[in-house]
């Protein structure tokens, strides 16, 4: 455990070198980051504007609010190991990384963390700027509040291993983009990126909440606006528990039949 | 050497006690087999590949023997494609055999069990572990970790081949900046700070000027020699392999065809030596003691059987106003060279 925390602390350092020698594109990045939901924000806010200051549930304050705390859940849960897979075995840092007495998952997981720790407080500053610029408004209770921070934990750990479990396909096809692709088209639509669930066909919203997609980015948004109950929030952290269970299964078995599948055509 | 002094293990020297504890590494019938898609030209084939798939099975290594003592070095050789790469990866993990076994350590290499992990090492020449934008020393620490290395031992550790391979300014600058010899030697350095008993080293001088090739010839040698680690390398210069390997291991098309002495190689496939001598002028025809290779400011050079050698000196010697003679063997490369076209099937 001690070395593992050890892996983890020098992993940190090694990330914040990295990130620092990119520092253009890093800003770059960033702005990325918030263009999109922005670009959501204001298209929803002018359809709601023009429909007499609300769509649904949803005033155009609270459409702001949305979006911003979107911004932020994405970017603490979002992950770049997918576009990576492909190159690492490509480029043999994967067999490198094979050759090394640690799973390869931790670098990983230390690698997000320290790169969000660079970047949200920056995007949590402009959030509040949006906050204050678009006229946010939400229904925070102390307790969704609390319960937001264990949703939001989860919402990464789901993200994370499913797609660590989904990057591994690189393992059987070279065509890994064209997956990429359909991952994040279907993350963009069901986990409340495009537009809150709530606003879109009731049979989108039970694809989105039978598949792990609502849970990794629209949960823990809907939890912090003050959507749902602290009963509905309780039983959705117990959905996300299950989910994460069963994608540390899954990355475990991909995982190992991905290093025999490697092991077997070699690179 | 065990069964020479069983009853005293203590007093053996210490390389005889290495040996005593039996081969590090041994492979037994080990073959790979690789299936891949054939790709036809012409849009028939690549329609009809849709639908079915034409797969192919190349044997890679096939049945091959061997194996190796502790703190041995022995030089891995064969042409392009021959099975070397393929075979390392096989003995450091990252391949399964298709048949056969093999064994590094005591410990089955694909199981990739971690004790084993922390024993050997594989470099790679054409593939580098090290983290591209930022500096060597970076990746240096990470490895502190991975392997668990003592902050002590890894600050000796890592001073020890800073200065055996002149790492110093190397060290703090981004990898990306480093010329290919310099990053070579910290990949290396990278590879060895965890102290492998087993080192393999697939070209580890590949694109690399003759100064940097000699200076990690004679790094591997020192690391040989002061760690006692067992090194099999496999590399295209046979100036590596002559100055390091005692004993080569020679594969061609996955088979095995030579396991000894390089002295021996070279004897086995050493058919005519070279002959120079220095007489007056170019005028005089030679070509009845042997194939006249060459000829400036009087100085011949002929090659002759081996055979011959002897009786063609004499000759030359006894026939012509020779002012000074010198055998010598072919250079090496065309030696193996001529292994590798002989042995072709």
């Amino acid at each position: 455990m001690k070395s593992l925390l050890q892996l983890y602390l020098q992993q940190f350092k090694t990330t914040f070198a990295t990130m620092f020698q990119y520092r253009a594109s890093l800003v770059i990045w960033m702005i990325g980051q918030v263009l999109e939901p922005l670009v959501y924000l204001i298209v929803w806010s002018t359809v709601s504007n023009g429909n007499g200051g609300s769509i649904g549930t949803y005033t155009t304050g609270a459409f702001a609010a949305y979006f911003i705390i979107l911004m932020l859940v994405n970017q603490f849960t979002y992950t770049w190991v997918m576009f990576d897979y492909e190159y690492r075995i490509r480029e043999g840092y994967l067999s490198f990384a094979l050759l090394k007495p640690v799973h390869p998952i931790h670098s990983d997981i230390a690698d997000n963390i320290m790169s969000k720790t660079i970047t949200l407080p920056i995007l949590t500053v402009i959030a509040i700027g949006l906050a204050f610029a678009f006229h946010a408004r939400l229904n925070v209770t102390p307790w969704l509040a609390v319960l937001f921070i264990p949703g939001l934990l989860l919402a990464f750990a789901l993200r994370f291993l499913l797609e660590w479990t989904l990057a591994q396909c690189a393992f059987w096809t070279t065509r890994v983009s064209a997956i990429n692709q359909i991952y994040f088209f279907l993350l963009l639509f069901l986990s409340g990126q495009i537009a809150p669930l709530s606003l879109l066909p009731r049979a989108v919203q039970i694809a989105a909440k039978v598949l792990p997609f609502y849970w990794t980015i629209g949960f823990p948004t809907e939890l912090l606006l003050g959507k749902i109950t602290v009963t509905g929030a309780l039983i959705g952290l117990g959905v996300q528990i299950i989910w994460v269970a069963i994608a540390v299964f899954l990355v475990r078995v991909v995982w190992r039949l991905g290093v025999k599948a490697y092991a077997a055509v070699g690179q | 050497m065990a069964g020479r002094n069983p009853g005293k293990p203590d007093s053996l020297s210490p390389p005889a006690k290495l040996r005593a504890a039996g081969p590090v590494v041994k492979i037994q019938g080990l073959s790979k087999t690789y299936t891949v898609n054939e790709q036809e030209a012409g849009a028939k084939a690549t329609i009809r590949a849709i639908f079915h798939r034409q797969k192919t099975e190349v044997p890679a290594v096939d049945d091959i023997t061997f194996s190796m003592m502790p703190g041995e070095i022995v030089g891995f050789l064969g042409p392009n494609g021959a099975g070397k790469t393929t075979t390392l990866k096989m003995l450091s993990g990252l391949l399964y055999p298709t048949r056969g076994n093999a064994t590094v350590m005591g410990h089955v290499p694909w199981k990739r069990e971690k004790t084993f992990l922390r024993q050997i090492t594989l470099v790679m020449g054409q593939r580098n572990q090290l983290v591209w934008d930022i500096a060597p020393i970076h990746s240096f620490e990470l490895n502190r970790v991975i392997y668990r290395i003592p902050l002590e031992d890894y600050r000796r550790i890592l001073k020890e081949l800073t200065e055996l391979l002149e790492l110093g300014p190397l060290l703090v600058k981004p990898v990306r900046n480093l010329s290919l010899g310099e990053r070579m030697k910290c990949e290396i350095a990278a590879a060895l700070l965890h102290r492998p008993q087993v080192v393999f080293l697939d070209e580890p001088t590949i694109g690399l000027d003759v100064t940097m090739q000699r200076r990690i010839r004679s790094f591997i040698a020192e690391y040989n020699k002061r760690f006692g680690a067992t090194v099999l390398m496999t590399s295209h210069y046979m100036a590596d392999v002559a100055a390091l390997c005692r004993r080569v291991v020679v594969i061609h098309h996955g088979h095995l065809l030579f396991d000894g002495e390089l002295a021996l190689l070279l004897q086995k496939f050493t058919s005519h030596k070279t002959i120079s001598i220095q007489l007056g002028e170019c005028q005089a025809d030679l070509n009845a003691y042997g194939e006249v290779l060459s000829c400036e400011d009087g100085r011949y050079t002929l090659r002759v059987p081996k055979a011959e050698t002897a009786r063609i000196t004499e000759r030359l010697l006894a026939d012509l106003p020779v002012v000074d003679l010198l055998v010598e063997d072919p250079p090496i490369e065309e030696v193996i060279d001529r292994a590798f076209t002989e042995w072709n099937p």
